[in-house]
């Protein structure tokens, strides 16, 4: 059988990580298929809601990308995600969530190349941690 | 002059005056050694205000539940330190007008906690109990027992960091009543990160798992005031309203991101909880995550940024792929 694919959803920013995925696309830079993409306008859009839910609705992790800081096309708005995160991922980690289920990078339009090593990266994490299990709501 | 009667002399006072048209304190319950929530505008009612270990309601949470409740009117309140701290959170997210407030802090030793009472009585009912200082005399039909101050004292209070009132227009009695136990609220949370995860995880589940999801501990938390709770909404429908676990697990967390930075960990919810939840839990850990990333804490000054609504350029990021 073959390995199994982690489904990991991608919530990436319009301005910076998502045009650095088509990039990456046109690049045709080989990445796992493992992502499925939801454009925001900004890191700052995301409500840690969007992030548990999607694990809850069966996602074996959620990755959230950002613009670089100082890079925000609307000046702060991955600055204020960024505590957010910061508060978030430990909280995960306390009630014994694996935290590299949720993972969080700043990848600008330019970088294709780094858009594939993290995708890379994540999907091997959540294999390594195999299909989610503890927050996947029962039906 | 005791504290008690200090207070009732103040709000007499502020009354008369016509500094405020309504004071908010406790008075005696219906129940035997308790006190309940009072508002006060004649000043002759003064009298009935009260201020001991039976106090534990927030005052906070009528400032922040009903925008018209006090509109126009100016308030006077006693604040214990938990109760002053979410009023100066209130304050800074604009849901009080610093100038329509008087803040009358009081020194706190600790609230009760009506279940440890009932504990430290074998499950009898007391029917006076007396605060001894270290200890609390509880007396019902045919016994009469002391127990120490720590054994019936709030979860809350037993690992209080701020006893006395961040902000406060006067001060009643002397603070520093209480000892600092903050350093508790820590070996707490450091107890619990130190089991495995699978461990965590389980005793997660097994705690919040008692959840009946009547949202007590967000209907008492003077932090929690959306119009519209992401609970209840139903259009998008965030999360399912059962007791399944994630659905329960989900309100508990995003109910303390909710609240993380502006959490006073005044307790209310624990208290309010039907079953017993330790609810405390998260909210110490996210408080404690808060203070030591950001270095602030909910509550302490007026005229600060909300901690959440703020940042530095150079805050730590370990935890954002390299």
């Amino acid at each position: 059988m073959s390995e199994w694919n982690p489904r990991i959803l991608a919530i990436l920013c319009n301005w910076c990580s998502y045009a650095g995925a088509d990039l990456a696309g046109v690049s045709r830079i080989q990445y796992p298929p493992s992502i499925r993409v939801v454009r925001v306008p900004c890191s700052g859009r995301v409500d840690p809601l969007f992030i548990l839910k999607s694990l809850q609705s069966g996602f074996d992790g959620v990755l959230v990308s950002g613009c670089h800081p100082g890079d925000c096309h609307y000046i702060s708005g991955n600055y204020v995600a960024r505590r957010r995160f910061a508060v978030l991922k430990p909280l995960l980690d306390f009630i014994g969530i694996e935290p590299d289920r949720v993972q969080f990078s700043w990848i600008s339009a330019g970088e294709g190349e780094r858009f594939a090593q993290v995708v890379s990266k994540v999907t091997e994490d959540i294999r390594r941690l195999g299909p989610a299990k503890r927050l996947v709501k029962k039906t | 002059m005791s504290v008690e009667m200090e207070l009732r002399a103040a709000a007499c006072r502020l009354l008369e005056e016509g500094t405020v048209d309504l004071f908010i304190g406790w008075e005696r319950g219906s129940l035997p050694a308790s006190a309940v929530p009072v508002f006060i505008t004649d000043p002759a009612d003064a009298d009935r205000l009260v201020f001991d270990i039976t106090c534990g309601t927030n005052p906070a949470v009528y400032f922040t539940k009903d925008h018209r409740q006090f509109d126009g009117k100016r308030v006077g309140l006693a604040l214990k330190g938990c109760d002053s701290r979410a009023m100066v959170q209130n304050i800074m997210e604009k849901q009080v007008e610093r100038e329509k407030v008087v803040m009358i802090g009081v020194p706190c030793r600790g609230v009760l906690d009506r279940r440890r009472v009932a504990l430290a009585a074998d499950g009898r009912e007391v029917l006076e109990l007396s605060d001894l200082g270290d200890a609390v005399r509880l007396s019902g039909r045919g016994f009469d027992v002391e127990a120490p101050r720590e054994a019936i004292l709030a979860d809350s209070c037993l690992a209080c960091a701020h006893p006395d009132a961040s902000v406060a227009d006067l001060f009643l009695g002397a603070p520093g009543g209480m000892e600092d136990a903050g350093e508790r609220r820590l070996r707490r949370v450091r107890e619990y990160e130190a089991l495995s995860p699978a461990e965590r995880w389980e005793r997660t589940v097994l705690e919040y798992g008692k959840c009946i999801r009547c949202y007590a501990c967000r209907n008492v938390c003077p932090s929690c005031y959306c119009e519209v709770c992401f609970v209840d909404q139903n259009d998008p429908r965030w999360i399912g309203g059962t007791c399944e676990i994630t659905d329960t697990l989900i309100f508990h967390l995003i109910r303390n991101l909710h609240v993380a930075g502006r959490c006073v960990e005044c307790g209310a919810c624990a208290r309010a909880c039907p079953a017993g939840v330790d609810l405390l839990l998260l909210n110490r850990k996210v408080a404690i995550e808060v203070l030591e990333r950001f270095g602030e804490e909910a509550g302490m000054e007026i005229g600060a940024k909300p901690i959440m609504a703020d940042f530095r350029e150079d805050e730590k990021q370990e935890f954002i792929m390299g």
